[in-house]
């Protein structure tokens, strides 16, 4: 039984939220080199630049990237043989969005209700996912989601007669429905099967895997080049301003379903792709 | 594709000029609101009271900043999706708003009201807040402090990087 103290749990939250909304992945910036040099649109061309610059500003500045510090959802990974001391983690966690939000200078952008909408100040709660597995690892990712690529996701439940094609035509019709509003060139993450709660997480996950690479189930690793191919066709470009950059990767995690179900889902990230996580 | 430096207020002979697709350099005054902020100034046009500002030749920006680090004025500063103020945005046109500034698309009904009106609708680089940032030179909370991040913000900015998204004639960016 490893023992992990919830205060360290709430100490590191605090920390790398904040260096989550300042700091982009090295491999986006490198996506991003590559592909302004491809770009031929001379306002795609434009855009590039205006986003590679704020980037590096954020960072020697310290600036948020984006002034949408985000929700933050956070996937937290517990192994079986790890024991907790200290305060609940559930309210360490929060407690170290509240730290880090606070200390950053990251705004506040939650409401306490949906229809009274009365900020809670602190940017607190954050939406939790725990996954309980073997041995002693801790893992968390943070990612502080803006509002502008996430309410542009989108679920359906399909028939399975739909098949690949209706897949397909769902998940290209909400990137280009959304158009310019998810702050493109986007990330998408994209889930199929479970049920229609699984089916949303599965989306959202889906954003965290290594972009550049490819599913290991060969329908899959194929539905992921077809979408980027038929996304990238759209010539919504960076911003919506036309231009051969619209999304920088797909990725899609499936799950066994019911006979009678075939659920997809999307979840459109932002360029910025903003996560990070670690390990305790 | 030009690139222009352009003062406020934006007035008539301003806005004729400007093409969709145009890259600009604003200077001047314009005024931070977003949804909650819209909410408020509609309500007041109802009740015929005053509004923070003047909307006749000026700018709505959609933005609610991060809080600034202590020695700054402001802080990440970038545009929000416009979408959400399009239900707001033509009563504003008609009594003589002369820009938006947001990020995406706009309804059709906006796009008429721009035409309508002699008005425009400038697109700001989503994600871009940092470097947004550098270009506000003053900012005063004017109205609604209390939604925070949503209040209204008189700002003023040095060639603050914008591009023509839809002008007033209807060209729009984002078609096709």
């Amino acid at each position: 039984m490893r023992i992990i103290k919830t205060a360290d749990i709430r100490d590191k939250i605090a920390q790398l939220s904040q260096q989550a909304c300042i700091k982009v992945d090295k491999k986006i910036t490198d996506a991003f080199a590559k592909s302004y040099e491809s770009e031929k649109n001379p306002v795609a061309k434009y855009v590039f630049e205006q986003l590679i610059e704020n980037y590096k500003i954020a960072e020697t500045e310290n600036i948020p990237i984006c002034q949408d510090t985000g929700m933050v959802t956070m996937f937290v990974t517990i192994g079986q043989d790890v024991a907790f001391k200290g305060e609940a983690m559930e309210k360490m966690i929060q407690e170290g969005i509240r730290i880090g939000y606070r200390e950053g200078f990251l705004r506040k952008s939650i409401v306490n209700d949906p229809i009274e909408r009365v900020n809670t100040g602190d940017n607190t709660p954050a939406v939790i996912h725990y996954e309980l597995v073997e041995g002693d690892v801790f893992n968390v990712v943070i990612v502080p989601k803006g509002a502008g690529c996430e309410n542009m996701s989108r679920i359906a439940m399909l028939k399975p007669a739909d098949g690949l094609p209706v897949i397909e035509k769902f998940v290209v019709d909400a990137v280009r429905d959304a158009w310019a509003n998810p702050c493109p060139p986007l990330f998408i993450g994209v889930g199929i099967g479970g049920n229609f709660e699984k089916v949303a997480f599965l989306a959202k996950k889906a954003l965290l895997l290594p972009f550049d690479e490819r599913s290991e189930t060969p329908y899959i690793a194929k539905l992921e080049n077809d979408l980027l191919d038929e996304i990238n066709d759209l010539d919504i470009g960076p911003q919506g301003f036309g231009g051969q950059t619209t999304a920088l990767g797909v990725r899609v995690l499936s799950y066994p379903t019911h006979i009678a179900s075939l659920p997809v889902a999307v979840n459109i990230s932002c360029h910025a792709m903003r996560h990070i996580e670690f390990s305790l | 594709m030009a690139r222009l430096n352009i003062k406020t207020p934006l007035t008539k002979d301003k806005i004729e000029k400007l093409k969709a697709g145009d890259i600009i350099l604003l200077n001047g005054t314009i005024y931070s609101a977003r949804d909650a902020a819209h909410k408020r100034i509609m309500q007041l046009i109802e009740e015929g009271a005053d509004l923070p500002f003047p909307i006749k030749d000026q700018i709505i920006y959609y933005m609610g900043p991060t809080p600034a680090r202590e020695g700054k004025i402001i802080g990440s500063a970038g545009p929000t999706t416009s979408y959400r103020m399009d239900s707001f945005t033509p009563k504003l046109i008609e009594m003589g708003l002369a820009a938006s500034i947001g990020k995406g698309s706009r309804s059709t009904e906006v796009v008429n009201a721009l035409k309508a009106n002699k008005a425009v609708y400038l697109s700001a680089v989503g994600g871009a807040g940092a470097l947004l940032s550098k270009r506000i030179r003053s900012v005063k909370i004017i109205a609604f402090e209390d939604l925070g991040a949503e209040a209204v913000r008189k700002l003023g900015v040095e060639e603050f990087p914008l591009i023509v998204a839809i002008d007033s004639y209807g060209t729009s960016l984002f078609e096709r």
